[in-house]
């Protein structure tokens, strides 16, 4: 397989003028991965700022509730700053200061990278410029100020659709400006070669815990391991370590939006075909002459055209497969988690909890799913007030 | 010697750009005769594309004039086989290659064949990814475009030793579009690519008047000018070619 690439996909498909800063990050990168120093201050972090392990929680009520397989939660939600963004963050941001980078800068969608990302400036003494679609600083207004809080400069994406694409965008467009003091810390297991593979395994750690425990809890691992799939690096750092237990499946869930039947969806793998955008080969939603198409979904961290090549590569060797979830349905599994377990999910991570639910009634009472619960839903809880018709102010 | 050899062998070279269906085909035509009137020696036709992460904000504001009346590559083909009727000087494409890869390598390299297109530049494709199109663009002569950039340093010696028509020297980092003052040492970068080129080299971003194209060129070998005529083309529309081929007389005069 050539360099970067999962099967067919990846690749490092940007400008020239940020070419030797891919090369530089691989060096890098691939310098540290296995330093014993960097290992043991970015597992100090984890363990003693962020938080980690978290926990594999076995949600009892709802297993009961539903009446099949248990449902495992593993609650990356219970991380400092609220989601597993922070694996990736504070990774990338030790190696950003060990590259002698004094400037950090991030896309974000719902906000949850970006708080991440400006959480670990402030820890490491970086500064820290975040870009973000005009719609999501509405959608998501709390963790707007949040970030600035954290000392962040925002910036509000006007151009295109004005969500996490546009972002992302902006932030390539940026970082094209400004190489030489400055790390793009890319949210998701998506974009040039080394990002796709740095993210994933920054992430894997999520698996390699869930494995631990579920040995630990059950003796077995897993029927399943389900998670939402927007670039997808809650869901590949779930998966990764499970890859090669073929009786494991992995299921991977997409934001359907309003139906893949409608224009108002994000479904990449429902609706997409492989296209090439954002530095990388991937499966995108796009129009018949290759335009990137505006895409919908609820939670703004999964409103995003495209998904990381690993995730193509899984998905084309058939290793995972991939499912819609709809608004709807995962508000329904939103509600459900609050009222039966006291947990406030992400709206991102209900999509996953939403097939879970639907899928444990299926199931024997012994099999066992894992959810990757990603992320918690406080900043989402104005929006789900809003979509329920009600109206409450922050 | 090739259509663009030829274009680069009597004196410096003036490279032009426009967008494909600002503000509509018809249009572009025209000005693709304007630029040629006004003494272009390639001229440079981009393909419109939704997310155009390498451009500044005239030239994405045309892309979106443009994708606002459908433009697909089928329309931009058509238009070019009309063009060649009347306009000899080499055409180069500049598209992001999701335009390319969506349309189909072999059908896209086989049209430009077909219409008369001479090259290729891509932006979003560095020297690493050449091998998507390389099979392509030998077997239907379509020369890609290299691009070199100030961060390129020690990339240089293998880019420019492989490079095909002419290359692209982007004059400062960040996005295309206009700028006062170009602050790269270009003289010293072009010294350096001309080590190991065996093409000439035009340099591009951020140069809009006789003054700025006069200084460049006295380092290279061409100068490529985009936003600004785009510019021309944002504040005069379809009535713009009058104006097109003013602009231009006056950069090819001072060059």
């Amino acid at each position: 397989m050539k360099k970067g690439r999962f099967g067919i996909y990846g690749g490092q498909f940007v400008p020239e003028t940020l070419m030797n800063a891919m090369v530089e990050l691989e060096t890098a990168y691939s310098l540290y991965k296995d330093d014993p120093e960097f290992n043991a201050e970015l597992s100090g972090l984890l363990n003693n700022y962020a938080g980690r392990p978290s926990n594999l929680y076995f949600a009892k009520n709802l297993t009961d509730k539903i009446g099949g397989a248990k449902i495992y939660l593993k609650r990356e939600d219970l991380n400092h700053t609220g989601s597993h963004k922070i694996n990736n963050v504070l990774g990338q941001a030790l190696l950003a200061k060990r590259m002698g980078k004094k400037r950090l800068i991030a896309e974000t969608g719902a906000g949850q990278h970006g708080v991440a990302t400006a959480t670990a400036a402030a820890l490491l003494g970086l500064e820290c410029e975040i870009f973000m679609g005009a719609e999501d600083t509405k959608r998501q207004a709390l963790n707007v100020f949040r970030m600035q809080l954290l000392g962040a400069k925002v910036h509000a994406v006007e151009s295109g659709s004005k969500v996490l694409k546009d972002a992302v965008n902006e932030a390539f467009k940026e970082w094209t400006k400004r190489i030489d003091d400055t790390h793009y810390v890319l949210g998701s297991v998506m974009g040039p070669h080394p990002f796709p593979q740095m993210v994933r395994d920054f992430q894997s750690i999520i698996s390699k815990e869930i494995k631990e425990q579920i040995l630990q809890k059950e003796g077995r691992l897993p029927n399943v391991v389900a998670a939402c799939v927007g670039g997808g690096s809650n869901s590949i750092g779930a998966f990764y370590n499970f890859i090669e237990d073929a009786g494991v499946a992995l299921v991977g869930c997409e934001a359907a939006g309003k139906g893949i039947d409608t224009p108002e969806t994000a479904a990449s793998f429902a609706k997409g075909r492989p296209g090439i955008f954002h530095g990388m080969k991937s499966y995108f939603c796009q129009t018949e002459t290759g335009q990137i198409a505006p895409v919908y979904s609820i939670s703004a961290g999964l409103d995003y055209p495209g998904v990381g090549p690993e995730h193509s590569y899984l998905k084309d060797t058939g290793r995972a497969s991939y499912v819609a979830v709809k608004d709807d349905e995962a508000v329904y599994a939103f509600e459900q988690l609050c009222k039966i377990e006291g947990i406030i999910p992400a709206i991102e991570s209900s999509h996953a909890l939403f097939w879970a639910m639907e899928n444990a009634k299926k199931m024997k009472k012994d099999d066992i799913i894992v959810v990757c619960l990603s992320g918690r839903g406080d900043k989402d809880v104005a929006m789900i007030a809003k979509y329920k018709g009600e109206n409450i102010s922050e | 010697m090739n259509k663009i050899q030829q274009a680069f062998a009597n004196s410096k070279t003036l490279i032009t750009y426009l967008t494909a269906g600002d503000p509509d085909l018809q249009s572009t035509k025209n000005f693709i005769c304007a630029l040629a009137e006004g003494g272009s020696d390639i001229i440079e036709i981009g393909i419109p594309f939704s997310d155009p992460t390498a451009e500044g904000p005239v030239i994405s504001a045309a892309m979106e004039r443009a994708l606002k009346n459908k433009i697909t590559l089928d329309n931009i083909f058509s238009m070019i086989a009309e063009v060649r009727k009347t306009v000899s000087v080499p055409l180069v494409f500049m598209t992001y290659l999701n335009s390319v890869f969506s349309y189909g390598y072999l059908r896209f390299f086989k049209k430009c064949r077909e219409v008369g297109m001479n090259a290729i530049i891509v932006p979003d494709m560095p020297f690493e990814e050449q091998d998507e199109i390389k099979e392509y663009v030998q077997k239907y002569d379509i020369a890609n475009i290299t691009l070199i950039a100030p961060t390129s340093r020690e990339r240089i010696a293998e880019l420019a030793s492989n490079a095909q028509g002419f290359i692209y020297l982007v004059s400062s980092l960040g996005l295309t579009g206009m700028r006062q003052k170009i602050t790269t040492d270009i003289a010293g970068l072009v010294k350096q690519i001309k080590e190991y080129a065996k093409v000439p080299v035009a340099v591009g971003f951020g140069i809009s008047t006789p003054q700025q194209a006069h200084e460049i060129a006295q380092a290279a070998d061409g100068v490529i000018i985009g936003s600004a005529i785009v510019n021309i083309i944002a504040k005069h529309k379809e009535n713009a070619a009058e104006e097109i081929v003013k602009y231009v007389k006056s950069i090819k005069e001072a060059l």
